[in-house]
């Protein structure tokens, strides 16, 4: 049996780890701590958790002041309300000032599920990745949460993490290393390219074993890092492979799929195909009916992967 | 008293002269809130134009950062850089944005200049001061037609949620924004009872560019025992150059040089 967590408790699990190693850590959240699970924290250490209420744009703007004052703090809610309803907040109180922000938003992409389309985010990468100065991290199960949060306290300025409410497989153990702007190879092929980040990794490995079933060598990278992007990794990729398929539970339009484009196009041109949300909303349903109607299982991604391999120069 | 007024003088003087040469900038909302700036700056803050970082200092956010003319004028005249650094406002390279930076700018505490924005940083570093028992005082400046972005409103309820005593704000009530009357525009009116249905300390200071009057807010401020104060200033927008006064038209746009003169002559009478 896999273990499975959600990349959401991950967070709030590990914000208890650090709070003695970094005393300078602060919590704040909008009313949903029990959804985002700063509550965990908040149950060991009150003093520094912080509801803000249902004000996201006050929520980034007081953690920005509380950055000028040594503090670090974590701001916590949705991705839909931090990075939609508090994007300038972020971009001019935040990223303009470079200021030391963790902005870690849960509850991203389809998986929200039942909620529906207005509260599942498929924008988020796109806006975070667009703003300067901003690091964008997307985890892909509970042990990356964790080495990206210890990398974001490294990092002297803001930091977007992108987290999600589904249990996920944990595909990594404790060793597993995290470095920002490093591209994490999963396996090594010669056809094609997989680039995979968040909860797309795991459908990504499967889709893996199935095209190796049928005589297809996959190379696989897990891009956790969606800025700064491991260019070299993907030109790497690119020669020696031919063929690149993006995979995102995000829109195909300025994401991981967006990003890899830009590099592409930069470096090393080859057929790309993006996996991800087609420029549409999403819907109520449960989280599995819904990854299968947006085409995000690992089917989707063999399809992308044959029909990139077809598109070979 | 005497030599707060030669200073707001000067002040005046560099506002309209740095925005002249730059032909851009915001000269209305700037003059309004000179006396604001110099009695802080020059009598009430506690900071060290040598150690702008210092831990211990007060801090000031100019929220309406469409008035940094005014604090640049005023930061420069303290001595946090030196003067001549004022003509190259706007200018490309020139530390001096047409928004205030606070990595460009030594003795600037807040990035600004996004409307409603200042308010709610103030109040972080309002709430920080709280979490680690330190005695500054967090000092901002809003404008009245910022009173229309709602995350004034959502700051506001934050503020006396968390009993932030230790944040003093100013409303610039020059009454005018860049479309017209600020009533006209979308009212704010009454501005004391919304903050005071807010939770805050409310002091309404009659006359924004007396001295007395802001002392006696500020002294009455600082013994606010668990809410935030506000003091709404009726002040003049354009205050001093006569064909700027109460005239939005000045909001944002530079003098040209006819008019720099005319209006430094007036300045130094």
């Amino acid at each position: 049996m896999i273990e499975k967590k959600s990349t959401r408790q991950a967070y709030g699990d590990y914000l208890v780890e650090l709070k003695d190693k970094y005393k300078e850590i602060v919590v704040l959240d909008a009313d949903l701590s029990g959804a985002t699970k700063t509550n965990t924290f908040k149950k060991v250490c009150p003093e520094r958790h912080f509801n803000i209420g249902i004000a996201e744009s006050n929520l980034m703007g007081m953690a920005a002041g509380l950055a000028t004052v040594g503090k670090v703090p974590f701001a916590s809610t949705f991705a839909i309300f931090g990075a939609g309803r508090a994007y300038e907040i972020i971009r001019n109180s935040i990223c303009y000032p470079k200021l030391n922000v963790k902005i870690a938003l849960t509850h991203s992409g389809i998986s929200v599920g039942e909620d529906g389309g207005s509260h599942q985010s498929i924008e988020d990468i796109t806006l975070m990745r667009v703003i300067p100065n901003m690091t964008v991290l997307c985890p892909a199960d509970a042990i990356e949460t964790k080495k990206m949060m210890d990398a974001a306290m490294e990092i002297d300025g803001p930091v977007y993490i992108r987290l999600g409410r589904s249990d996920v497989p944990v595909l990594f153990d404790d060793d597993y290393k995290f470095e920002v702007g490093k591209a994490g190879l999963l396996k090594s092929g010669q056809d094609v390219t997989i680039i995979a980040t968040g909860l797309m990794v795991g459908p990504a490995l499967e889709a893996g074993e199935l095209l190796e079933k049928e005589g297809i060598s996959v190379q696989i990278l897990n891009m956790g890092s969606i800025k700064p992007i491991d260019c070299l990794a993907i030109k790497e990729a690119a020669i020696k492979t031919g063929a690149i398929v993006t995979a995102e539970e995000h829109s195909i339009i300025g994401g991981l799929g967006g990003a890899v484009a830009e590099v592409l196009c930069d470096l090393a041109p080859v057929p790309l195909e993006r996996v991800g949300v087609k420029d549409i909303f999403g819907q109520s349903g449960k989280v599995p009916a819904l990854m299968e109607k947006y085409g995000l299982t690992a089917n989707d991604i063999v399809l992308a992967a044959k029909k990139a391999m077809d598109r070979k120069f | 008293m005497a030599l707060l007024d030669d200073t707001a003088r000067g002040i005046r003087q560099d506002i309209v002269k740095m925005i002249g040469k730059a032909s851009s900038g915001h000269p209305g909302g700037s003059l309004s809130a000179v006396e604001i700036l110099t009695l802080l700056y020059f009598e009430q803050m506690n900071i060290d134009v040598n150690h702008p970082k210092a831990d211990y200092r007060d801090r000031f956010v100019l929220s309406k950062g469409h008035a940094a003319p005014a604090l640049y004028a005023t930061l420069a005249a303290k001595g946090f850089f030196p003067k001549d650094e004022l003509s190259n406002l706007r200018q490309l390279g020139s530390i001096l944005q047409g928004h205030p930076d606070m990595n460009k700018v030594p003795g600037i505490d807040m990035s600004t200049g996004s409307l409603g924005q200042g308010i709610s940083a103030a109040i972080g570093m309002a709430l920080g001061a709280k979490i680690d028992k330190k005695e500054y005082t967090v000092y901002a400046l809003l404008g009245d037609g910022e009173l229309q972005e709602g995350l004034v409103w959502e700051a506001a309820m934050a503020a006396s949620h968390y009993k932030l005593n230790n944040l003093i704000t100013f409303v610039d009530n020059n009454n005018l924004q860049i479309d017209g009357a600020v009533c006209d525009v979308m009212s704010p009116y009454p501005i004391d009872e919304k903050f005071k249905a807010f939770g805050w300390n409310v002091i309404n200071v009659e006359n924004g560019h007396d001295y007395d009057e802001l002392r006696n807010a500020l002294e009455s401020a600082k013994k606010s025992e668990d809410k935030p104060t506000v003091i709404v200033c009726k002040t003049i927008k354009g205050k001093g150059v006569s064909f700027m006064e109460d005239n939005a038209g000045w909001h944002g746009k530079g003098p040209n040089a006819e008019e720099v003169k005319i209006a430094l002559a007036e300045l130094e009478a």
